[in-house]
């Protein structure tokens, strides 16, 4: 990959980024979340197209425009989420798409024979007419690797495919590389757990807000350089300065538990207090915060607000005690998308701003006008559709949201995600201002210079628990909580 | 205005069929009833600006008497004289005219409909009867209209309709929180037989009183309501797909109707019961004003009430709704049970027009329904959708259909072509919505 730029609106999600796989190699490609990874993935499935940039594949361009050229091209991509149906066996699923045929009827002798000789060439034993969902998630992973195979791939990508397996099955997975290195197919690996870039990679390029910041062989880093190389961007005079006063606890969580995803979770926020929340994407922080909310029923634990317990069957319980949360996704779960700003606005206020079931259309003008000023939310008119905003000003109009129902503890995930930096700072001197007048507020971030820059507390999360709490924020560093969160 | 266009894009489409319409049947049209008899007047006076004796003839139909008491008053307002007014046959007529020889009363002219002015026995009259001076015969002369745009015609249309318009406001609600309702054809069938078996089992058949049958009218309402709040509670216990749930309600409901039904029709209802379905208030059919009435206030909820906007931010995002505290599972089962309410009063009023209950009524009508809907621009993604789009919707489909009755198109040929006009609807709307998006994007 020869210089791959690629612009979404508002984002320059790669600027300039060049990679180069050399046959049977294994390349280890590190980034934090949000670092152009995924983006740089699509580019080569054949998901995005590059605005520059190209593909040079054994010394002739490639133009990858579909899946299908990509393809064509040898690349396999294979995704968190395995593209296999569940009702198919593991032959069929191999061949799904080029099936053997004659005159139009399956030849199942030949693909079972050749999905067993894959599986033999991957040193796997799997049952070919074995269906897939009741396969093991490693076993159904092979069947992706095999079906790539089975395509000619030469270059084959894996998106974090340890995520999912247990520690013999990652071990298994490495024996896989290593065979399939000696087969003369190059990898990308992309890993969040740095371990594993020590043992089955050979070289490691790292990706830090859309460009290359570093390509080494894995012999010449160390774990700590690579951590280095990940977060180190200067700390410039990105957060605006404050000084609150912290008052008594107001939101504690008790014993928190719902399934894998947040395990015996507790913590208190206290008022005028930024608390940050940070960790790996699917550490269990959104989860969390969900279970606080309301939004998805909790196995057991308590949640009191100062010091009473709270009784939150329901996300508008949650409301009704004066707990606001801002979602990490604004356009799933935040806004209705194709409605008027000023429609989202109300959507939680209506309980105040109808009068015998009919909305006070003028109050809700004058109310939503006031927010529009004060978080100088740009807008044309009041009935803009939410989908048109930019990032910024959507999660200005989810602010404004809570702000109208006054809430006491407000709950961020992601406050600043996809918003340019200028809205960032906003954003920021928005949720100072909150913490001034003595609200309490959680942050969820996945950057640590934000969690940095923002906390007064910092808790960190790793596979649904709390593994570590930073009360000096001031003298924590980046590789602290990289630590925290990578175990 | 071009906020209207935007919002209801689709009366653009009413107007052009009801146009295409009208040029098609363009046609002769003979006048009757008052106003017939008002053009009549009119016409007399140009002719006779100075008065005179007129000989009023008419047919003896209801019809024809409205006619000659109209006649006779405009006349008479405009200082004519009445010599005698005749409502009969051509015998009648001449034993007038023989009548008022005899006496010697001159007539200036004999004023008729369009059918008596044209009966022979008042070609020979002058010379039969020349005691009777030199009267000429007048009726009002016949004007091309279409007869799709008759007021008569377009009450007609009105009336028809109203049962799948009112359906359609509840499936509008339905369709708006990305749900559907297969049922409300079976609840029709269900509520017809319910109010008919009612009145003729308990509040006294073909004497039941007007108490007695609003009883079982509500009754068989009500009973659809609780059919509609178990689909919700289904929709929203169980996360059982609307489609479903709705679906297995159709054969449910068309099931009990012909079990209470026992398999036939129900007819033992006094002949007052059709006053919902047939009767009128000020000319306006009585089921149009209850329809006009109800599409009012779902449009007032709809735009103007917080349970409005809950149902619309329901549809457009679900998480985000809940998420902003909205009791979602509330919303759904208010929205199923009204649909239910809806179609059992589009039941009730089936069977006031057609003076009976029967399992048969109401068949296909869900699709029809869904097609009012969705020509009147609700998307079925949910989230969008206006209650009046909805009444036009419907009134596109009633008008095709009664523009092909007159025509004189077999049901089978209608059917094929109301198919392809509600998928030529749709995409029109569809094209148009993009090529908004492309404009302001």
């Amino acid at each position: 990959m020869r210089g791959v730029s690629k612009t979404f609106p508002g984002v320059k999600a790669l600027q300039n980024v060049g990679l180069t796989l050399g046959r049977g190699e294994v390349l280890a490609l590190l980034g934090e979340n949000g670092a152009g990874k995924s983006t740089l993935m699509k580019v080569l499935g054949g998901a995005h197209r590059p605005d520059q940039g190209g593909i040079v594949i054994a010394g002739k361009p490639v133009e990858i425009h579909s899946p299908h050229d990509s393809q064509d091209a040898g690349i396999a991509i294979i995704y968190q989420e395995f593209n296999l149906v569940p009702g198919l066996t593991a032959a069929d699923n191999i061949f799904l798409g080029q099936e053997k045929t004659t005159a139009g009827f399956i030849r199942r002798g030949e693909e079972r024979r050749k999905a067993a000789e894959l599986f033999k060439r991957l040193e796997i034993d799997i049952n070919p007419d074995e269906l897939c969902r009741n396969l093991t998630v490693a076993q159904q992973q092979i069947v992706e690797i095999a079906k790539a195979l089975s395509q000619d791939a030469r270059i084959l990508v894996m998106d974090e495919p340890s995520a999912v397996l247990t520690t013999r099955e990652v071990e298994r997975l490495y024996a896989v590389i290593r065979e399939l290195k000696g087969q003369g197919i190059s990898i990308v690996y992309i890993s969040h757990r740095l371990d594993e870039i020590f043992e089955v990679c050979d070289r490691v390029s790292v990706l830090r807000d859309g460009q290359n910041v570093g390509e080494k062989p894995v012999a010449d880093v160390t774990r700590k350089s690579l951590i280095e190389m990940m977060v180190g961007r200067e700390l410039k005079d990105e957060f605006p300065a404050r000084d609150s006063q912290i008052g008594k606890p107001r939101l504690e969580v008790e014993g928190l538990n719902r399934g894998k995803a947040v395990q015996d979770v507790s913590f208190a926020v206290r008022e005028g207090e930024i608390l940050g929340l940070t960790g790996l994407v699917g550490a269990g922080r959104t989860e969390t915060v969900r279970l606080i909310f309301g939004a998805d029923k909790r196995e057991s634990g308590n949640v009191f607000l100062d010091g009473k317990p709270l009784r939150i069957k329901s996300s508008s319980d949650a409301i009704k005690a004066r707990i606001g949360l801002l979602t990490e996704d604004r356009k799933l779960q935040g806004l209705v998308l194709p409605h008027s700003v000023r429609d989202n606005f109300a959507l939680p206020n209506l309980d105040w701003l109808t009068r015998l079931g009919f909305v006070k259309r003028k109050e809700e003008r004058d109310s939503f006008g006031g927010y529009v000023d004060s978080l100088k939310i740009k807008i044309p008119h009041q009935e803009q559709a939410a989908k048109n905003l930019s990032g910024g000003n959507q999660q200005k109009v989810v602010l404004a949201k809570w702000l109208a129902r006054n809430c006491e503890v407000l709950i961020f995930d992601e406050p600043t995600r996809g918003i340019d930096v200028g809205a960032k700072y906003e954003i920021y001197c928005l949720m100072n201002e909150l913490a001034a007048k003595g609200k309490s507020i959680i942050m969820i971030s996945s950057e640590l210079p934000e969690i940095l820059g923002m906390s007064d507390r910092i808790l960190v999360m790793h596979e649904g628990r709390v593994t570590g709490e930073i009360d000096d924020v001031k003298n924590a560093t980046q590789e602290q909580i990289m630590d925290l969160a990578v175990k | 205005m071009k906020k209207l266009l935007n919002d209801y894009g689709m009366i653009l489409v009413l107007f052009v069929i009801a146009g295409i319409l009208s040029v098609l049947t363009w046609s002769e049209q003979q006048p009757a009833g008052k106003s017939g008899a008002q053009r009549l007047v009119g016409e007399i006076q140009e002719s006779f600006p100075d008065g005179g004796s007129v000989y009023v003839v008419t047919g003896s139909h209801a019809e024809d008497q409205e006619y000659s008491d109209e006649l006779q008053a405009g006349l008479e307002a405009d200082g004519f004289k009445i010599a005698k007014v005749v409502n009969g046959d051509t015998r009648d007529a001449r034993a007038g005219l023989k009548e008022l020889a005899q006496g010697k009363i001159k007539i200036d002219l004999v004023a008729g409909t369009p059918v008596t002015a044209k009966w022979l026995v008042f070609e020979g009259m002058r010379a039969d009867f020349p005691d009777l001076g030199n009267p000429i015969v007048m009726g009002p002369s016949s004007y091309k209209w279409p007869t799709f745009l008759k007021t008569d015609n377009l009450l007609n249309v009105s009336n028809q309709i109203a049962v799948i318009a009112v359906l359609a406001i509840g499936m509008t609600m339905v369709i708006i929180t990305a749900g559907i309702d297969l049922s409300v054809g079976s609840l029709i069938a269900l509520s017809s037989v319910i109010a008919a078996w009612f009145i003729a089992n308990m509040a006294g058949g073909v004497e039941a009183t007007a108490t007695g049958m609003v009883m079982a009218c509500v009754a068989a309402i009500l009973i659809c309501g609780l059919v509609g709040l178990f689909s919700g509670g289904m929709v929203v216990i169980f996360q059982v797909p609307p489609f479903i749930v709705t679906l297995a309600m159709m054969l449910v409901g068309s099931g009990l109707a012909y079990i209470i039904a026992e398999g036939t029709s129900i007819y033992q209802v006094p002949d007052s019961f059709v006053w919902l379905g047939r009767d009128t208030i000020l000319g306006i059919p009585v089921a149009v004003i209850l329809m006009l009435f109800l599409y009012v206030s779902a449009h007032l909820m709809m735009s103007k009430s917080a349970m409005g906007r809950c149902i619309y931010a329901v549809g457009g995002n679900v998480e985000a709704a809940r998420l902003s505290g909205i009791r979602v599972n509330r919303v759904l089962l208010c929205v199923y049970t009204v649909c239910g309410l809806l179609a059992g009063l589009g039941g009730v009023i089936l069977a006031s027009q057609l003076k009976s209950g029967s399992p048969t009524y109401g068949n296909m009508y869900e699709l029809y329904t869904i097609a009012a809907v969705v020509v009147g621009g609700t998307s079925l993604m949910g989230g969008e959708g206006k209650m009046f789009g909805t009444l036009i919707g419907a009134f596109i489909i009633g008008v095709i259909q009664n523009g092909m009755n007159l025509q004189g198109i077999e049901p089978y040929t209608q059917k094929v072509v109301l198919g392809f006009v509600i998928l030529g609807a749709v995409i029109l709307d569809k094209l148009k919505k993009n090529s908004w998006r492309l404009a302001t994007s």
